[in-house]
């Protein structure tokens, strides 16, 4: 049965960001064969709406409001729940972003339905749209359906591809007027502090160090690589406990959980805690001194090695095939 | 200032997960207070003995949570409450926040701290969803709070990025990695513990039919992802190694 599907189109910097197509691809998959509604939040946004037609959106609802230029959960609720309202859809898909996480369980609840966060895949079965979502931070996963109310769903960056690029489409964008009431968090500042721009639950290499990169000067050589390989640098518990490096860094069970196409663990030895995290990775590759090192079980590549010896050799050498 | 956390029991971060008859088996497993409930734990115990008040731990679960209620008293949490859920039937973080929201429907609330995500189930749902029941505002992945008044100033944390937010009690808010150190149970703590109160309800308590709480979800199957095999550990000089490695991510992996 066609049903009707939005998407909350998420901008960074003033682009969509790669999960918000990756949305689009997924609420296609849901609607079975019924309309995409692509929503776009915030200040001068319009002109990215093309974009979302050209990946897959049958339409795009344009909300200009100074309000909605900086993400807050009342802003965004009530800018949604009119959008809502008024469009009456079936479902509605998120990224699993940090947007997303804050912004879809409020509006489930207050709409008395169902979500399903952090979908890794999504299949039609006979009329019955099953969700794949990872559990235990990827040591296990378990297949959902929805039972109730607006199928609410966010997605895990990484995991649903994206259609292709189509820009001979075409769809219809209108700018529509919500009322915004009073906000009852204000943002007062942004404080950047992630530096290259490479999110980590968005990247598709990584580069993380563990306790062998042993200081905080340590990393120096990772991020030369991550450079290089316009990678995101992640790091192990172990690393960030030690203050090598911020907590925003860490991955595992406790931390991020990502899924990029390819991770290179530097100095990390692979305690469970850090593989929950890692191991749904595409291709893995080991670097470290101990060749008994629990992270070698799970690589597909492994050197064994002292990573400030191997690393820097192999940032040369993707230096000189990579021009 | 009236303080409740909100926590759950998880398996100890290092537990692997067996399947048995379709479920996750729970044999011989270690249970701790979800990590993120920890720093809230924590939050709250700050918050008291600065500011005064009272610490209340709530916890939807089993009846073997109380371990983890006795240890949050141990850590300095001042009275504790386990609603069972064993008659929910299907229940998911819909059943979840909606029991805890009737819980709280007559409590005078002025902030009530959660962790961002437990690291089981991991949908980080209940905090915004209690949050939209009890009609105020939430801030997740909190960093940095302080409380002036009724004045609140967070800091957190998105994606790396810090933001810094105004707000007002009462508030729902949930922690992030960062927050605080949780302090272990000293010795007198956990003896104190013993005394402190426990208070166990189950659904009807709370004026809740079982029907008005079953999941708006259901979990059809769970299993284990296909092993990851060991792969390649290359030989040789290290420079060649690194020359192999590179082409092999290349021309087998495809990945660069």
């Amino acid at each position: 049965m066609a049903k009707k599907v939005l998407v909350l189109g998420e901008v960074r910097d003033g682009e969509l960001r790669n999960v918000s197509y990756e949305a689009v691809a997924a609420a296609k998959e849901i609607a079975e064969g019924g309309e995409i509604v692509s929503v776009l939040c915030g200040e001068s946004v319009s002109g990215l709406a093309d974009n979302l037609i050209h990946y897959g959106a049958d339409r795009v609802l344009v909300i200009e409001d100074e309000k909605l230029k900086t993400y807050t959960t009342d802003g965004y609720a009530q800018a949604l729940l009119q959008v809502i309202d008024q469009e009456d859809p079936e479902g509605i898909v998120f990224g699993h972003t940090a947007m997303g996480k804050d912004l879809s369980p409020r509006l489930a609840a207050k709409l008395g339905s169902g979500l399903v966060s952090d979908v890794t895949g999504i299949e039609n079965t006979g009329g019955n749209l099953i969700y794949t979502r990872p559990i235990y931070s990827g040591k296990a996963f378990e297949k959902k359906i929805i039972t109730d109310g607006i199928s609410f769903v966010t997605i895990r960056p990484n995991n649903i591809a994206a259609l292709e690029k189509d820009e001979s489409r075409s769809g219809d964008v209108t700018n529509i007027d919500v009322s915004i009431k009073d906000l009852r968090t204000i943002v007062k500042e942004i404080v950047r502090k992630t530096t290259d721009g490479v999110d980590l639950s968005e990247a598709k290499i990584i580069v993380a160090g563990g306790r062998g990169v042993k200081s905080a000067e340590g990393f120096g050589p990772l991020e030369e690589l991550a450079e290089v390989l316009g990678a995101a640098v992640g790091a192990s518990r172990g690393a960030c406990d030690a203050e090598y490096c911020d907590y925003g860094l860490q991955i595992g069970q406790t931390g991020k959980v990502v899924t990029p196409d390819l991770y290179i663990a530097c100095g990390i030895s692979g305690a469970i805690q850090h593989l929950a995290g890692m191991s749904n990775s595409k291709i893995i590759v080991a670097i470290n001194k101990d060749p008994e090192a629990n992270i070698f079980n799970i690589a597909d590549y492994g050197i064994v090695g002292d990573l400030f010896e191997v690393v820097p050799k192999l940032t040369e050498e993707f230096k000189k095939v990579l021009v | 200032m009236n303080i409740y956390v909100i926590l759950k029991r998880t398996f100890d971060t290092e537990e692997k997960i067996v399947i048995e008859n379709g479920k996750i088996s729970e044999d011989g497993v270690e249970f701790i207070i979800n990590p993120y409930d920890e720093y809230a734990v924590e939050e709250a115990i700050k918050l008291r003995d600065e500011h005064g008040g009272e610490v209340t731990v709530v916890t939807v679960g089993e009846e073997e949570s109380d371990k983890q209620l006795r240890t949050a008293l141990a850590m300095g949490a001042d009275k504790s409450v386990l609603i069972d859920d064993e008659d929910v039937e299907d229940g998911d973080q819909f059943s979840t926040a909606k029991i805890l929201a009737a819980y709280f429907e007559d409590k005078e609330v002025d902030i009530i701290i959660g962790g961002n995500v437990a690291i089981d189930g991991a949908s980080g749902q209940v905090g915004p969803r209690l949050a939209e029941l009890l009609d105020i505002p939430h801030v997740t992945t909190i960093t940095k709070l302080e409380i002036d008044g009724t004045n609140v100033k967070i800091e957190r944390d998105v994606e790396g990025d810090v933001e810094v937010i105004e707000t007002s009690l009462p508030v729902l808010v949930t922690a992030q990695q960062g927050l605080n150190e949780p302090r272990y149970p000293s010795l007198p703590g956990i003896m104190k513990a013993k005394k402190k109160p426990l208070e166990e309800l189950e659904i009807d308590d709370l004026d809740l039919d079982e029907d008005e709480v079953e999941g708006k979800t259901r979990t059809l199957e769970v299993y284990l992802p296909p092993e990851k095999q060991a792969g390649k550990v290359l030989e040789g000089e290290l420079d060649d190694q690194v020359k192999e490695l590179v082409s092999l991510l290349r021309s087998e992996a495809k990945v660069i």
